[in-house]
Order: structure tokens, then C-alpha cells, then sequence
């Protein structure tokens, strides 16, 4: 699986340095990656198929959290988990390849600042990653696993819904793995295919017991991380890959939180609500403004942010404004998150049931192929 | 020191260094060991270079043969008269304490005898007995410091009995009664308790062995001097789970104990059907892993495997890999008949001939330490107590129904909230299609 990913990584060897961090770990290791990359004509050469299908647009610059510095998505990442490691000695962070800074460059210079029993490669085995994170976890040191791409997160399914989801429930609350976080790129990339793309947050929402969090960009994915990593349950951290290097804001520099289960009304509106996570509310984003330029509607755009457990006030009360809802997302239409959201909110509307119009708009019941191009 | 001499010729079979006499100095082969990794690269040499893997080259054809026939030899202490075989292997356990194990193992097939018998009258759901591996639970746990973290597969109770768990909390958990730690929500058997460092069992096979590791680690960086064991069958041995914990144990330099009871069968499969290298021990090697196997009917072997595994675990950050042989006596649970796939001569066998209690009670007998009156009185005083348990556990009530929703995260979330008041309001409409009078108000 690592093997196939390094070839993904366009310029994975960043020149962008992280704030408060150390000299990036250049190491041989990213020299090579580059070298492969750049062998690879259809990565170098911007092509059609490559041209992004949103376009990011950063949030206003938080002004109640101190200093802030220019960051894209992969910094704002590190940056968490570096204000992590600084305040809880406890924490460790481990994967496949996290330790020379990760193949998407999460974890760079992290490990030279913060030691190699703190910063540290697994051997390569998903179920592994996830079951020796719970066991860190239930001594009540923090664990902060990476599986290296969401695609590969089923083989550690087994131990995130049958072993993390119901530690403490099980337990009697004798044990726990709460303070277990997971990160995983999400999302599709443009020219990911069938295992570089995949949005399995549905998969999880089924269970008890997990959170799961997807942030739309650098600061959402910092105050969220944080959230999920001080959070005592186990969380699944989806960060939107296409975004890692696209998404640039404004981002405090110290650590800060961003409350998990709250939903964010991005654009307030009166006659549609919009709802959306990750990369796809800018997508929403972008179809409120034509709606408001061609059609006259005024549209409230929602970033759900917390997958599970979700914020249905939020939701609920803006569909009673509106009275009209449309849900979107990357993952597949059946049994996507959107089903969960539209039987909600129509059984909580009893005045609305009959007229709300809902409408779920997403991809294709199909694995995602490379053809796709998006 | 036999023991140590099986654990580095293991260790050598694994870095294929057979010249190096058994008696190797720890230090020596931590050396060793870390010569390995940092080998010069000299491209001059017509020497293999390649990074994973140091080896001579050879030049004719020979694929490596497993040795099945002639396995890993299996550390016995005591003969099955209860004789010590060899006195410099005996520990030499004060009267007390051979006492304390003997009453524990009794105590523990009482339970199981009581509360197998129990399950059958429909009195509870659901139990396993430990038949036949209650010296594998005892000896290992008496090797152990109490602070040890436990983790287990399902038929080790005999770690708790051992670290001082309450029969009364055996039998709530069982009975999912209102004393049970678990609040009443798994089935029997899944015991847990915190004071006693003993992670809460789960059904899922052989989850906690990578957990085991991760735990492990962390202790490893606290210095505090903690060690963690983790039981699992030779069944759960197959799981993928076993391969990640093995693995990520070695690469990450884990002070971590392998406990795997080898009993002969996974429900219904025998062991030619679970695998066909030389059982379990055997895989230790290949992740670099300092692996024994031992009589696990003999709890003297069983407590000097795991003591000196202990000792260097903690003194060497490096995992051990135990396998005690041993045989299921019992079905492999209340759900299960073994009589439908194994012969009842072969049960006899082990219960008669060849069993952990029996062969510590020779060897207590041949001492003078124990008499015929004192197991009479015993068998009637340990019989008692269990009763006693027993029927209190029956006659409590079970936990409040609003347990139920708690503690599925650590604050209850305003779905589950709903949820809650919904089940409420349910069952005070159709209160008499619910056995309310059963669980506490």
C-alpha cells in the first residue's frame, strides 16, 4: 500500500517550513520520492484532468487566538501535533512512514524535535497501527495514529468498531481508549482511482462509541485535531487531501479548539440549506453564489464538520428556516452520510414532512475510478 | 539453567548464528543484535549487501526445511508423579505459596464446575470452564509483578483468581447483576478489573494482542518498571492480529510477555488444521522474538518461564513468546459438545493422567504438605464459598436499565439522551411486557 501512495505524492518534499518547527527533515528518503515523481510525466505536466473542481476559499483570520501565520492544510496538521507534543509528554504519534515527515509531509520535523520514541515508523499493517494505538490509549498515554490513506483504514476496522468503539461501554468504563485519535488523508485527489480516494465516513457513522471529524480547511483542521486529540473518546480524523497544499489561510500559531459535534453556518440564507464537509463546501460554497447570481435564492451554507456524533440542532433549525434542504458529498449515494441526515431532519420536521423537499447529492453508487477525473 | 539455554538457541536459530555456544551473556546478545542492524556497507566485498537481510551467500540449491518432527523441546520441571526432574530447575516455593496455588487452581475448577452446572439448569446464559489450563493461569500469574497489565483471551480466570478477584464479582459479572464492574453488559466470562491491572475481555479473537503491545510501549516509556502479559489460544494465533502484535512487539522493542496456551484445539479444529509449522513457539523466531515452549501442566515450569521472561523483558525492552502445551479437558463452552469431534479416551487421558492439579497435589503429598483430610476439608470449604457466592449473585437484582446508554462515550450525547427518554416512556406505557421488577430502580 506505502509502496503505491509514494508514487502519489507530487513534490512531496516540501520547501514550505513549518512555523515553530525545526529544520524540515530533508532526508534521502524524500530526495527519492522526488526523483520518482518527477520521472512521472503525467504528474509534472498540469493537465485538464487536474484542474481543481473547487475552489478554496479561506475563512476571515481568527483574531482570538493570538499570532497567526500563513498555513496550508499539511502545516496547520503539523502544527497541532506539534502544540501536542510540546504540552502532553505522554503523547506519541506513529504510522507508516510518519517519521521522515510523512508522505504527505503531516509529520516533518517533528520527530528530531520531540525524539525518535515519540515520532516512529510501525512495521506496515493497518489492524496493527489501530490495535497498538488503543493499547497506548488504555494506559492513558495520547495516540495519535496515521493510516496513511482512508482507503486502507478497512483492514483496521475490526479493532476501530469492535474493540475502540466499545472500550468503555464494555468495561463498565473500568478502561477506555479515549484518548486514541486517528488521521487519515481523505477524499478524492484529482487522479486517486479506486484507493487514493475513497470517503468512508458512512462506514463509521454506523457505530457507537467513535467520533468522526472532517474539516474544510487549515483552521477547522488544527482547531478540530486538537479537539479530537484532548476529546476522551476514540476519533477518526479525516483530513481532505486535495487540500493538504491548495487550502491556504491565516492560522494561529498557539493551540486552540474547535468544539467537535457543532456544526458551521458558513453563509446564512433563507430559502435553502445547504449541507455539506471537507472539500465539498466549497463546492456548496460556490453553488450558493450562482444560485444567488442566476436564480435569486438565498442559500445557508452548512459545514457539518462532525460526521459522528452530528449536529442535528443546527441542521434541523436552519431546514425550519428554510424548509427546504440539499445534502452533498464525495462518498457514494447508498447508504451515504446523507441518508442519515435527510430521514433525520424529515422526522424531526413533522409540520415539514409532507413538503420538504430533500435532496441528496453525491457521486455515483460506484468505486471511484481513475477515468472520473475528479 | 535450561530454560535459558531453549531461549538463546532460539534466539540463534533466529539470527542464524549457530556458532555462538549456548550460553551467550545477555549482553552479548544485545550486541549481536544491534551488529546486525548497523553492518558497513562495503560494496569491495563480494558480500551480500542487501538492507534486509544479513546473510552469507550460498551456492547450491537448498530450500530450508521446517523441523515438525523433532519440534521445539517442551521445559518440564516436575515428572507427572510431581518429582522434580532436575533440582537446579525446582524454584523452590516456600510451603505457603505452593499451598496458595494448589487452593487457587481447586478454587477455580470448584467455580467452573458450579457455574458450568448452573449454565446447563438455564441459570445463566453462558460460561467456559478452565479444565486442564488452570496451571498455566496460576504459574504464570505468580510470576508476575501485581502491577503487571494483563491481558487475556478468555480462559485465563485463573490470573484473577490469583490476583484476588472477588468470587462474589466473578459470579455478578456472570449473572450481569448489579455488582457486576461491567455494569451487565457483556456476556459471561468477560471478566475486567482495573485494581487488579486485568483489561476487560472481549469476544473478538485475539484484538488485544497488538493492544497488548501498544500498552507495552507506553509502560516502556514511563520506566515504571511495568511489564505487560497478553493470553490468546493457539486458534487465535491464526488472526492477523497476532501477526501485527508479533511484529510490531520486536520492531518497537516492546517489555511484553506472549502468553499462548497451546491446548490441542479451536472449538472443533485441531491443531493440524490451525496450522503446519512446529506449533506456535516456532513463529517466535522468525520476528525475532525470544521464544520457549513449556509443560503447561507443570506450574513450576510454567512460573520459571514466565519469571526469568519477566525479569528480561523489563531489563532488555524486548518481547517473549511462551507457549504452554497443555489440553482442553473441558467443552470449549456450554455451547459446544467436544464429544462430537474427539474421542472420550483422549479426554481421560489428560483428566486422569496427565493434570495441573493433580500433579502439584504429588508433589505437595510427597512433602507432607498436604493430606487426604486436608483435601477433604478444603474440597468442602471452597465448595462452600462458592455456594455461598453464588446464591447471592442469583438473588441480586440487575443493574438500572439507564446503564444501558451511559458510558458509550464518555458524556452522554443528546441522541442518546432521546433514546433514553424514548425507552423511558416505553416502557412505563407497556410496563408489563418488561420484567421491571428484576433491575434496580
Amino acid at each position: 500500500m506505502a509502496a503505491v501512495a509514494r508514487f502519489l505524492i507530487r513534490g512531496a518534499n516540501s520547501k514550505l517550513s513549518v512555523p515553530g518547527i525545526g529544520a524540515g527533515a530533508q532526508s534521502s528518503y524524500g530526495a527519492t520520492l522526488l526523483k520518482l515523481s518527477a520521472t512521472c510525466n503525467a504528474c509534472t505536466k498540469p493537465q485538464r484532468r487536474h484542474v481543481a473542481h473547487f475552489t478554496f476559499q479561506p475563512d476571515p483570520v481568527p483574531s482570538q487566538y493570538g499570532p497567526t501565520q500563513k498555513m496550508n492544510l499539511f502545516q496547520s496538521v503539523t502544527s497541532a501535533l506539534d502544540n501536542t507534543l510540546a504540552s502532553d509528554p505522554t503523547a506519541v504519534i506513529f504510522g507508516e512512514d510518519v517519521a521522515f515527515g510523512g508522505v504527505f509531509r503531516c509529520t516533518v520535523g517533528l520527530r528530531d524535535k520531540y525524539g525518535k520514541d515519540r515520532v516512529f515508523n510501525t512495521p506496515l499493517c493497518e489492524q496493527g497501527i489501530v490495535g497498538f494505538g488503543i493499547g497506548v490509549a488504555v494506559t492513558g498515554a495520547t495516540a495519535i495514529a496515521e493510516i496513511q490513506f482512508a482507503d486502507y483504514i478497512f483492514p483496521a476496522f475490526d479493532q476501530i468498531v469492535n474493540e475502540a468503539a466499545k472500550y468503555r461501554y464494555r468495561s463498565g468504563n473500568l478502561f477506555d481508549c479515549g484518548k486514541l485519535t486517528i488521521r487519515a488523508p481523505w477524499g478524492c485527489v484529482g487522479h486517486g482511482s479506486l484507493y487514493h480516494s475513497q470517503s468512508p465516513e458512512a462506514f463509521f457513522a454506523h457505530c457507537p462509541g467513535i467520533k468522526v471529524v472532517i474539516p474544510r480547511g487549515p483552521v477547522q483542521a488544527k482547531g478540530l485535531l486538537l479537539s479530537c486529540i484532548a476529546d476522551m473518546n476514540p476519533c477518526i480524523f479525516f483530513e481532505p487531501k486535495i487540500l493538504y497544499r491548495a487550502a491556504v489561510e491565516q492560522v494561529p500559531v498557539e493551540a486552540y479548539t474547535i468544539p467537535l459535534s457543532q456544526a458551521d453556518v458558513l453563509q446564512e440564507g433563507s430559502d435553502v440549506t445547504l449541507v455539506a464537509w471537507g472539500t465539498q463546501v466549497h463546492v456548496m460554497r460556490e453553488v450558493a453564489s450562482m444560485a444567488q447570481e442566476k436564480l435569486g435564492v438565498s442559500c445557508e451554507v452548512i459545514d457539518l464538520q462532525t460526521i459522528l456524533p452530528w449536529d442535528i440542532d443546527t441542521v434541523c433549525k436552519s431546514v425550519a428556516k428554510t424548509g427546504r434542504l440539499l445534502i452533498s458529498h464525495e462518498a457514494p449515494v447508498t447508504g451515504g452520510f446523507a441518508s442519515e441526515i435527510s430521514s433525520t431532519v424529515q422526522s424531526r420536521s413533522h409540520k415539514l414532512a409532507r413538503s420538504l423537499p430533500v435532496c441528496c447529492q453525491s457521486y455515483a453508487a460506484l468505486p471511484l475510478p481513475v477515468q472520473s477525473g475528479v | 539453567m535450561a530454560a535459558l539455554k531453549t531461549m538463546n538457541r532460539m534466539y540463534e536459530v533466529c539470527f542464524n548464528a549457530a556458532r555462538q555456544a549456548a550460553g551467550l551473556k545477555t549482553s552479548r546478545l544485545i550486541q549481536h543484535r544491534s551488529f546486525r542492524i548497523s553492518q558497513p556497507f562495503d560494496s569491495s566485498l563480494e558480500k551480500p549487501q542487501f538492507p534486509g537481510a544479513s546473510a552469507e551467500f550460498v551456492d547450491n540449491l537448498e530450500f530450508i526445511q521446517p523441523n515438525v518432527i523433532s519440534g521445539i523441546p517442551i521445559y518440564r520441571v516436575m515428572d507427572r508423579q510431581g518429582n522434580i526432574i532436575n533440582p537446579s530447575q525446582d524454584p523452590q516455593l516456600p510451603k505457603e505459596t505452593v499451598l496458595n496455588y494448589y487452593q487457587k487452581m481447586t478454587l477455580l475448577n470448584t467455580m467452573d464446575r458450579i457455574l458450568y452446572e448452573s449454565q446447563r439448569q438455564g441459570r445463566i446464559s453462558f460460561y467456559m470452564t478452565n479444565y486442564g489450563e488452570e496451571g498455566t493461569h496460576i504459574g504464570s500469574a505468580s510470576a508476575l509483578d501485581p502491577n503487571d497489565l494483563v491481558f487475556g483471551q478468555y480462559r485465563e480466570a485463573g490470573v484473577l483468581m490469583y490476583r484476588g478477584f472477588p468470587l462474589d464479582l466473578f459470579m455478578a459479572q456472570c449473572y450481569a447483576n448489579a455488582d457486576d464492574l461491567g455494569k451487565g453488559r457483556q456476556m459471561p466470562v468477560h471478566y475486567g478489573c482495573k485494581d487488579l491491572n486485568f483489561v476487560t475481555i472481549s469476544s473478538p479473537l485475539a484484538t488485544q494482542i497488538p493492544q497488548a503491545v501498544g500498552a507495552a510501549y507506553a509502560f516502556k516509556r514511563q520506566n515504571m518498571n511495568r511489564a505487560v502479559i497478553c493470553y490468546f489460544g493457539e486458534g487465535a494465533a491464526s488472526e492477523g492480529d497476532a501477526h501485527a502484535g508479533f511484529n510490531f512487539s520486536a520492531t518497537l522493542e516492546c517489555p511484553l510477555i506472549f502468553f499462548c496456551r497451546n491446548n490441542g484445539y479451536a472449538i472443533s479444529t485441531p491443531t493440524n488444521e490451525q496450522y503446519r509449522g512446529d506449533g506456535i513457539a516456532a513463529r517466535g523466531p522468525g520476528y525475532g522474538m525470544l521464544s520457549i515452549r513449556v509443560d503447561g501442566n507443570d506450574v513450576f515450569a510454567v512460573y520459571n518461564a514466565t519469571k526469568e521472561a519477566r525479569r528480561r523483558a523489563v531489563a532488555e525492552n524486548q518481547p517473549f513468546l511462551i507457549e504452554a502445551m497443555t489440553y482442553r479437558i473441558g467443552h470449549h463452552s456450554t455451547s459446544d459438545d467436544s464429544s462430537a469431534y474427539r474421542s472420550v479416551d483422549e479426554v481421560n487421558y489428560w483428566d486422569k493422567q496427565d493434570h495441573p492439579i493433580s500433579r502439584l497435589r504429588h508433589y505437595m503429598t510427597a512433602r507432607g504438605w498436604w493430606s487426604e483430610d486436608d483435601e477433604r476439608s478444603w474440597r468442602k470449604q471452597s465448595r462452600k464459598t462458592v455456594m455461598e457466592a453464588f446464591e447471592k449473585a442469583e438473588k441480586r437484582l440487575k443493574p438500572n436499565p439507564e446503564l444501558l446508554f451511559t458510558d458509550v462515550y464518555d458524556e452522554m450525547t443528546p441522541t442518546l439522551n432521546k433514546q433514553k427518554e424514548s425507552m423511558w416512556r416505553h416502557v412505563q406505557q407497556y410496563k408489563e411486557h418488561y420484567p421491571v421488577d428484576l433491575y434496580e430502580k
